[in-house]
């Protein structure tokens, strides 16, 4: 017999030992593949998990009778007469602070109307029930609610409304919304990009154009790549040890006249998440700086312009949308992160919009944080409507980015 | 009259030496600081980590034998034994990378063994979205989507808050930078040693386990370190969804407090400077820089090697 054999089969058992090795391959690439559909899988669980949270039907209470105020229905009120109603019943020095916060007669109608229920006739939120439950348990939902809530009144409800984008925060999940959140995150990104982006497309420039191969140069790009890297929770803690407790006298204001506050201010949060995507603005500067061809360079040269000139008006011209692209990636990383603005101390309860870099803040992932550990149904609830509005505008952020990443690469 | 060149008097013979421009001096130090900047961010983390930490050590009821010798952490009443925080994070990374690295492996061999470029292009965008998508989103997604999930699998033993479900849904956002970085090591592979196997009488699949993948190793071995480091260093997901407080055990269905998510916890109130707990969490914080930045480094020393290799 050859001893061989088993190494080179032949013949039948040549075919059928070839049958099983195909078979195996095909098992396993099936295997291969089934990693995207797990990936495929948690994504779709992931989003239909946060809609489901966002919608739904909610057994409700009045704690005060509407009838107790009007004896129109609620809904057909005009803004005056809803206005009339807060005056009369509302104690004049809670009447005096809303006034104070905004002029009441400059409010609009649904604005008063959400007072009016918010404050007087009190909603008392019984119980929520998920997207999916609502529309296929629809029924046993009604018989339940009306059993345990007899009182209660069942209504299928969005949690995210045009009204949820446009009020502030507020004790009750029922009327919270994301006003303040969004134009803390807005004051916050928009600090940290003035702070990152020039810093960084200068190192970006520094290390591509200017930097030979020595020590220090090596040091630095080796640096950059480690700071990229670094947890985002211990860029927190050093912010929280510079920016809010050693320069307290700038990050608060006081400096400049502002008394009311601590070093836990916007700017404090926006210089720490500058620091953060720094290292993510030069690495993508650098590539893009890097796409730039050499002949344009050498041509600029080839007439007499110095490095400086060359660089301002040929290289960073033409690397300017992949700069842009990278430092968008940049804005939606630091609107998402979350850890960092907890450790440097964002409010986790504030109702009025922030105004300027020295005023309190709270950001939209924070909001979503606060409202997720509550144990309250509701709060999920709005939390899911919350995390919608974070994710459409990193979606659109991130769409812009692709576009400009599009254009640039079809021009060379 | 005819002027010859020399007698103008604003002639000058071109000079080629190197002239010293103030403007431009100026701005190359410019950009050079800001390129030093990083580097002083990272002595600045050293530092301030450092001295707070410092202070911490330095208290006289911080001893040594209690750090690494006790099992209870609690600052404020004088328990200082780390081992809780550490146990807890090293279940949920240990867990998040079982789930992690084969899938981002699998995922990772398909794109760059089987996948048509077709098919790379529609699949790669999955894989890009689990990767942009907001930590604090999949703490939402851990807490009210996975811990619900695992208490209908495996019943009552499963607690609200507990570390398996916050280390499989990190384990998710872990999946996209895995299976990135294993592809560009698969790619990087070269076509010879294909071909070489495809001769050989090789199917695909043996040429990919037994040919291509060995050769990736290192670089899938960087990944892998990668994948560890940022699930050491991950917040949010722990922080909602793993559990508040320290405990001392290895059962990922029990709540468990993580280093990174005690942090987040602590420092959420407001914390007055000079006390225990306040440079506690800048002692926890340096482990964390330390562990991760040792980390990342063997990672970037392994994947230049492999690249000198193959180049």
């Amino acid at each position: 017999m050859n001893p061989n054999h088993d190494h080179f089969p032949e013949g039948e058992s040549f075919r059928q030992s070839l049958g099983r090795r195909y078979r195996t391959a095909s098992i396993w690439q099936g295997l291969f593949f089934s990693a995207f559909l797990i990936a495929i899988l948690s994504l779709g669980a992931l989003l239909y998990n946060i809609i489901d949270g966002a919608f739904g039907y909610v057994a409700f209470d009045y704690k005060n009778d509407p009838s107790e105020f009007t004896s129109k229905p609620l809904d057909d009120l005009n803004k005056q007469e809803l206005l009339d109603i807060l005056k009369t019943n509302l104690s004049s020095g809670a009447y005096k602070k809303l006034d104070n916060e905004k002029t009441m007669e400059k409010r609009s109608r649904s604005v008063l109307y959400t007072l009016v229920l918010e404050r007087l006739i009190q909603i008392d939120t019984k119980e929520t029930w998920s997207m999916t439950d609502s529309i296929l348990r629809s029924a046993e939902i009604k018989v339940e609610a009306a059993e345990k809530y007899p009182e209660a009144k069942l209504e299928f409800r969005s949690w995210l409304t045009p009204v949820f984008l446009t009020t502030p925060m507020s004790s009750k999940a029922e009327f919270a919304g994301v006003r303040t959140a969004i134009l803390g995150s807005l004051w916050m990104v928009g600090i940290a990009i003035l702070f990152a982006m020039p810093i960084g497309t200068g190192a970006a420039i520094y290390l591509h154009e200017y930097a030979n191969k020595n020590f220090i140069n090596r040091v630095i790009q080796t640096n950059i790549n480690n700071l990229a890297g670094v947890p985002s929770i211990v860029y927190g803690m050093l912010g929280l040890a510079i920016f809010v407790r050693t320069f307290e006298p700038f990050t608060s204001g006081s400096m400049f006249g502002v008394t009311d506050t601590n070093g836990r201010t916007i700017l404090s949060a926006g210089l720490t998440m500058g620091t953060l995507v720094l290292p993510l603005i030069i690495i993508n500067a650098q590539e893009a700086i890097k796409a730039v061809p050499d002949s344009l360079r050498q041509a600029a040269f080839g007439v007499g312009a110095t490095r400086w000139q060359t660089i301002w008006h040929h290289v960073l011209p033409n690397a300017l949308p992949g700069i842009l692209t990278g430092s968008i990636l940049a804005v939606s990383r630091a609107i998402g992160e979350t850890a960092p603005l907890i450790v440097v101390g964002a409010s986790t309860f504030i109702s009025i919009d922030p105004d300027g870099p020295f005023s309190k803040f709270t950001a939209l992932p924070i909001q979503i944080y606060q409202w997720t550990t509550r144990a309250q149904s509701e709060f999920h609830a709005i939390a899911a409507s919350a995390i919608i509005v974070l994710l459409a505008l990193l979606l659109s952020l991130n769409a812009t980015a692709v576009l400009l990443r599009n254009r640039v690469q079809r021009k060379y | 009259m005819k002027a010859t060149l020399m007698e103008n008097k604003n002639f000058r013979p071109l000079e080629l030496k190197k002239k010293l421009r103030l403007g431009e001096t100026m701005i190359q130090t410019l950009l050079f600081l800001a390129g030093f900047l990083s580097i002083f961010i990272t002595l600045a983390i050293v530092y301030e980590l450092g001295k707070e930490a410092w202070l911490f050590f330095g208290d006289p009821d911080v001893t040594f034998a209690k750090f690494f010798g006790t099992t209870e952490w609690s600052p404020g009443i004088g328990k200082f034994g780390i081992w809780p925080l550490v146990t807890s994070t090293l279940t949920t990374s240990f867990i998040a990378i079982c789930v992690s690295l084969p899938l981002g492996l699998a995922a990772a061999l398909f794109l760059s063994e089987y996948a048509s470029p077709k098919a790379r292009s529609t699949l790669k965008p999955i894989l890009e979205i689990l990767a942009g998508i907001p930590t604090v989103v999949y703490g939402y997604f851990a807490l009210l989507f996975m811990t619900p999930l695992l208490q209908r699998i495996f019943g009552e033993g499963v607690q609200v808050y507990n570390m398996a479900s916050a280390g499989i849904v990190m384990g998710i956002m872990i999946l996209p930078l895995i299976s990135s970085m294993s592809e560009d090591a698969l790619s990087a592979v070269p076509r010879a040693l294909r071909e070489g196997a495809y001769a050989m009488g090789a199917t695909k699949f043996e040429t990919s386990i037994q040919v291509v993948l060995p050769a990736a190793l290192s670089g899938i071995g960087a990944a892998l370190i990668i994948g560890i480091s940022r699930a050491v260093g991950e917040t949010m997901i722990v922080a909602v969804a793993a559990g508040a407080g320290p405990n001392f055990t290895f059962n990922p269905f029990q709540a468990a407090e993580t280093m990174t998510g005690h942090i987040a916890r602590i420092s959420g109130g407001d914390l007055s400077y000079n006390t225990i707990d306040y440079t506690s969490l800048f002692a926890i914080a340096l482990m964390l820089f330390l562990v991760t930045l040792v980390l990342n480094l063997i990672s970037q020393g392994i994947i230049n090697r492999f690249r000198q290799r193959y180049e």
